[in-house]
């Protein structure tokens, strides 16, 4: 009798955050799901969607921008930060402070490491554009990739590695067959974390390019701004962005094993 | 030999892309003592941009008051959602097998949803109900502490998992109350999870910039990365913001460093 009422009292400690979390993460989300579908006199419509994904005021063009930019950051990043998370995982797995030095910078705010590096193209009198933005993008979010690809990594149980040299693989079809397939789960994290971040994020463009060049982000804070307030499409943008959220870590969770990659640190 | 090469190719290349990511850090701090924002010593070695940091007039004014309130709301951000977080996890823990994997889904949507999604829906949310949530101090606190608690939460519940449950059960059987062995027995054992949980929350809402830019409103208020943007993001840097970056990166990477040597010494001891 006494335990059962304990239990209760337990319980009862997470009420409060279940209705924090209800009231300001699920309801904001919902209104802005509800204001894609509601036109400016406040009738249901799908006029929202159809102007975005008719293309009328240029969205459906930033998505296909941002998709692509994100896509090729992301590939430059695991390009570059593969190699990195495997020299690290297999010469270096003993020294923390070494794999440290990797992940560091992303603790430093963004806009300070976009605008140092801005300060330096124009002092080198380059012109920014693309190209600037595809080298700030990937400097931001190198190290998001190489986290959860190392973390991964170094949890790969040695003896596979020695089982397939056993029987005669070289070190390529070591690599090829056993490690990357091993690490699958870290390349789909770390391949999430930069994704995600890179399509939606907000001013990294703007500075990089002098706001010559938007990208998704950019526009859902234009569209929600008090100069254009077109909340509808703004919505419609937001809703299509959670969508990808979401794609991104059902892919994710088929693959990963839940680690806690941000809280490694 | 073969081996050796692989090594010498591997710490080549691992250096190469090191050096790549502390070039700019580097090149910024170098010039910061050249008092000019050019990437030359045409002035020589001075220390003038770090003594515009206090005689720059308003830019002072307003960096001393982006200071002030960055700290104000990574303060109360982050102890707020570690109380919260603290009591919601073992809430949690004692949950029913369905809605505790709905609670903690919906309390990874922040973790792993777009943060300018977010930073929209709660503007949205705001704006909607802005005669219970006034602009401001409130509305920043509230939207740092959705996003920094469920960070609380998972560095907590591992810890929590970790606990034998007859602890709390043997304090109950030796005269302690409920309330008392929640707090005398489970909270001293799950520490090291809100510590971490804590510097977790301070470090995001120090760093945040896209959901305080939203929720900040036209109250004048600015935390250090919303005043960097509107201040920076238009001229070219100034030798002021040269300083101001060099002594960030000097702080948080040396303050980092030093926490996790120690974090190391201390799993080496064990």
């Amino acid at each position: 009798m006494r335990k059962v009422k304990f239990r209760f009292s337990r319980k009862a400690f997470a009420y409060p955050y279940m209705i924090f979390l209800l009231l300001f993460v699920v309801v904001p989300l919902v209104i802005v799901l509800i204001n894609a579908f509601l036109g400016d006199d406040g009738k249901l419509t799908f006029d929202n969607f159809i102007e975005f994904f008719s293309d009328a005021s240029g969205g459906l063009t930033v998505l296909g921008n941002s998709l692509i930019i994100g896509l090729v950051t992301t590939l430059i990043c695991l390009v570059i930060g593969y190699p990195v998370a495997y020299f690290l995982a297999k010469y270096h797995a003993s020294s923390k402070i070494f794999v440290l030095l990797f992940i560091l910078p992303m603790w430093v705010n963004f806009l300070i490491r976009t605008l140092s590096t801005k300060a330096i193209f124009m002092a080198l009198d380059i012109k920014l554009g693309m190209g600037t933005i595809m080298f700030g993008m990937v400097y931001n979010y190198l190290p998001y990739m190489i986290l959860p690809l190392h973390t991964t990594l170094v949890s790969i149980d040695h003896s596979y590695i020695e089982a397939a040299e056993d029987l005669g693989a070289d070190r390529f079809t070591v690599l090829w067959k056993t490690v990357l397939p091993l690490s699958l789960s870290g390349i789909v994290s770390g391949v999430t974390m930069t994704f995600i971040p890179a399509i939606s994020t907000f001013a990294i463009s703007e500075i990089l390019s002098s706001s010559k060049i938007f990208l998704f982000g950019d526009s859902i804070n234009m569209y929600f701004s008090k100069a254009t307030n077109s909340l509808g499409v703004g919505s419609v943008m937001s809703f299509v962005m959670l969508i990808i959220v979401i794609i991104a870590n059902v892919l994710m969770s088929l693959t990963e094993k839940k680690e806690e990659v941000k809280s490694a640190l | 030999m073969k081996n050796k090469i692989g090594r010498i190719f591997a710490d080549g290349y691992l250096g190469l892309i090191l050096a790549l990511m502390y070039l700019p850090i580097f090149l910024i701090i170098v010039f910061s003592f050249s008092g000019s924002s050019r990437f030359s010593f045409a002035d020589g070695f001075t220390f003038n941009s770090y003594k515009a940091i206090f005689t720059s007039g308003a830019q002072s004014a307003n960096l001393l008051s982006a200071l002030k309130y960055t700290l104000i709301l990574a303060v109360s951000a982050s102890v707020i959602s570690t109380v919260l977080g603290t009591f919601s996890t073992i809430g949690i823990y004692y949950l029913g097998r369905k809605v505790k994997k709905i609670t903690l889904t919906v309390n990874q949507l922040p973790m792993i949803n777009s943060e300018v999604v977010m930073a929209v829906s709660l503007m949205v949310f705001f704006a909607a109900f802005s005669f219970i949530f006034p602009q401001g101090m409130t509305r920043l606190i509230i939207s740092h502490v959705a996003f920094c608690t469920p960070y609380v939460v998972l560095s907590i519940l591992p810890r929590l998992q970790q606990m034998d449950p007859n602890m709390y059960e043997a304090a109950l059987d030796l005269g302690s109350s409920p309330l008392a062995a929640i707090f005398k027995v489970v909270i001293p054992f799950l520490t090291p999870g809100i510590v971490s949980g804590f510097a977790m929350a301070f470090t995001l809402s120090l760093d945040d910039f896209i959901i305080t830019q939203f929720n900040k409103g036209d109250t004048g208020i600015e935390t250090l990365s919303t005043y960097i943007y509107e201040d920076a993001r238009v001229k070219s840097l100034e030798p002021f913001w040269f300083a101001v970056f060099s002594i960030f990166f000097v702080v948080i990477l040396t303050l980092l460093l030093l926490i996790n040597i120690r974090k190391n010494k201390k799993e080496a001891a064990k």
